[in-house]
């Protein structure tokens, strides 16, 4: 396989033109728990803005994320990748949320080589993206919509600002 | 490219334009290696500059013959040091068209911008007598900035206007990438104290009509700022001729070191402005409580000196100087002429800038519709194609263009059209990798 086929596996190129979670959704009328982040990328000027709405658990446990939607201008990886994160932590938990989160930041440091079996596991679709950290100016990109994420999450955990 | 003509003269002053450039690209060791598995092909001139020989032997050897330093010690190493950087001076001067008092010495282009910001800061507060108050700015005064500015010669103003309470006012580019002449009437008036502008555009490669800047800005007492980064390494300048009170530009651009930049003032306008960074080697005499400072350019010199880097740049001025300006001038034109026209051949692929090689430079950017640049710069470097791909710290430009960022391509005395034909047959590539429609 090529430095760029490594890069672009096919995973990453279909989600980056057929992208999920793309355009904000308005939060539903009474949800308590919304967060937004915009974040952005200074070396190349990309932006994302990115909305979570939060549901208390029914058994009193981790909250759950009920939507996540997101805008921004971006290369195919930042757009894949958010793309991606949208089908991994919608409808579960936060917990949940912050460990893939940890997982795929493991990932983007290991310089392009797979994580452990069981963690790997964890990261479905996003373990495609082991070959992004091959290539340094491109690991931002790929962090970018996780970044908004766990901005958004937690922004939406201590409640709406006025 | 390949011209067929019937005139024997002209076959053969091509051939020698081929072996001249030939020899040229042989001084510079770098363009010799190989990316992911191709030659090298470097189409990144504008961001930096690869180092011919000479320049990389100029540094060295000062460190193993000379280095010692300067402005200070009586030995014999430190008198030929300091004569070295001196000398350096007086070439660099030469080059650009100004006297050696008039060149200070800053660590890079944009230091020498902010050296100009912060100096009418201090002359604002009081700093500097009455000389220096031709630099004193009031509320409401405007600082007149293009819209096509690099961050650095736009940034300082603002941060100047925010800390003196004069505004800024964007002088409009137009949809082709270049200065509105036209709006400098209305945009320039009494309230108008420093205008700043870039000789060329470091995003669509056009050339500034100076004179008209000049013109205006002096017709209401303003002081013109010219970012000479792009023009420089490319075009013959001379200062005294543009009759800016103000011009930057940087060493690493025009095959110098990194490290070493230059602020070029008007005599007077440097006598008048006070210092910025104080401290050893600026100063006559210190007390407890004062100081007095040496005359320009030295009082813009604190502390220990780029020295090795200033006699790199000599190097590199020489150098250019060797090849002739002109020459590298008309050289790059045609580069710029054969990138147009083979971008213009790439369908879905659009110019931000002038699309004819006319008052431009060979600094080309452009936008891949539905292709992100950093995926179009990926494709290239897989290719041992290297572009700049972001904003290229230009960000107002190309919101005035239409996009958040781009693709540049930008070309350098040893570039060939060899290159460039490789650059645009991998350009050509880029739709189609991400799955899109290529005609």
């Amino acid at each position: 396989m090529s430095g760029l086929e490594q890069l672009y596996q096919q995973v990453i190129l279909d989600h980056a033109r057929e992208r999920h979670g793309e355009g904000l959704l308005d939060a539903d009328p009474g949800a308590a728990m919304v967060g937004e982040s915009f974040q952005v990328n200074p070396t190349c000027g990309d932006e994302v803005r990115l909305r979570v709405q939060l549901a208390d658990a029914p058994d009193g446990g981790s909250p759950v994320i009920e939507h996540v939607s997101w805008d921004g201008v971006g290369c195919s990886i930042s757009r894949a990748s958010l793309s991606v994160l949208t089908d991994l932590v919608e409808k579960g938990s936060v917990r949940d949320a912050d460990a893939l989160s940890e997982t795929f930041r493991a990932l983007m440091s290991n310089r392009g080589a797979p994580l452990p079996l069981e963690q790997e596991e964890t990261l479905g679709d996003a373990a495609v993206f082991v070959g992004v950290a091959r290539f340094p100016a491109r690991i931002k990109c790929a962090l970018l919509g996780w970044m908004a994420l766990r901005d958004a999450v937690a922004k939406a955990l201590t409640g709406p600002t006025a | 490219m390949t011209t067929t003509t019937a005139n024997p003269d002209v076959a053969t002053s091509a051939r020698e334009r081929a072996a001249e450039l030939a020899r040229v690209r042989a001084d510079f060791p770098l363009l010799t290696r190989q990316v992911n598995g191709h030659d090298l092909v470097y189409l990144d001139w504008g961001a930096t500059s690869q180092k011919p020989e000479c320049v990389i032997d100029a540094e060295q050897d000062f460190y193993l013959t000379a280095n010692a330093a300067v402005h200070r010690g009586a030995h014999t190493l430190a008198a030929e040091a300091t004569e070295l950087f001196e000398d350096a001076r007086r070439v660099v001067a030469d080059f650009v068209g100004a006297d050696d008092d008039e060149i200070v010495w800053t660590s890079n282009a944009t230091a020498a911008i902010n050296l100009v910001a912060y100096a009418m800061s201090n002359a604002t507060a009081g700093r500097g007598g009455v000389a220096a108050q031709r630099f004193a700015l009031a509320s409401g005064d405007e600082i007149v900035v293009s819209e096509l500015e690099h961050h650095a010669n736009l940034v300082p103003w603002q941060e100047l206007a925010a800390r003196t309470g004069a505004v800024i006012r964007p002088l409009p580019a137009t949809d082709e990438g270049r200065l509105d002449v036209g709006a400098l009437e209305t945009v320039v008036g009494e309230r108008t104290r420093l205008v700043a502008v870039t000789h060329a555009s470091n995003v669509t490669g056009a050339v500034t009509d100076v004179a008209a800047v000049v013109d205006r800005a002096h017709a209401v007492g303003a002081l013109v700022v010219l970012d000479a980064c792009q023009s420089v390494p490319h075009l013959g300048v001379d200062l005294h001729a543009l009759d800016v009170d103000f011009a930057a530009f940087s060493g690493h651009k025009m095959l110098g070191p990194t490290g070493i930049g230059v602020l070029y003032g008007r005599r007077a306008l440097l006598e008048a402005l006070p210092p910025v960074t104080t401290g050893g080697s600026m100063v006559e005499v210190v007390t407890m409580t004062e100081a007095t400072y040496l005359p320009p350019p030295q009082r813009f010199e604190a502390g220990t000196q780029m020295v090795a880097q200033t006699v790199g740049l000599r190097a590199a001025a020489q150098f250019l100087s060797d090849l002739g300006m002109d020459a590298v001038a008309a050289h790059e034109q045609e580069l710029t002429a054969h990138l147009l026209a083979g971008i213009a051949q790439v369908p879905h692929v659009r110019v931000l800038g002038p699309t004819q090689a006319v008052d431009r430079l060979g600094v080309v950017a452009f936008e891949v519709d539905g292709v992100h640049p950093h995926d179009v710069g990926q494709v290239l470097d897989a290719a041992g194609v290297a572009v700049r791909v972001g904003h290229h710290c230009a960000q107002p430009i190309h919101r005035r263009l239409g996009v958040a960022s781009s693709t540049r391509a930008s070309v350098g005395v040893a570039t060939t059209t060899a290159e460039l034909d490789v650059f645009l047959d991998a350009l050509a590539g880029v739709r189609a990798y991400f799955g899109l429609a290529t005609s």
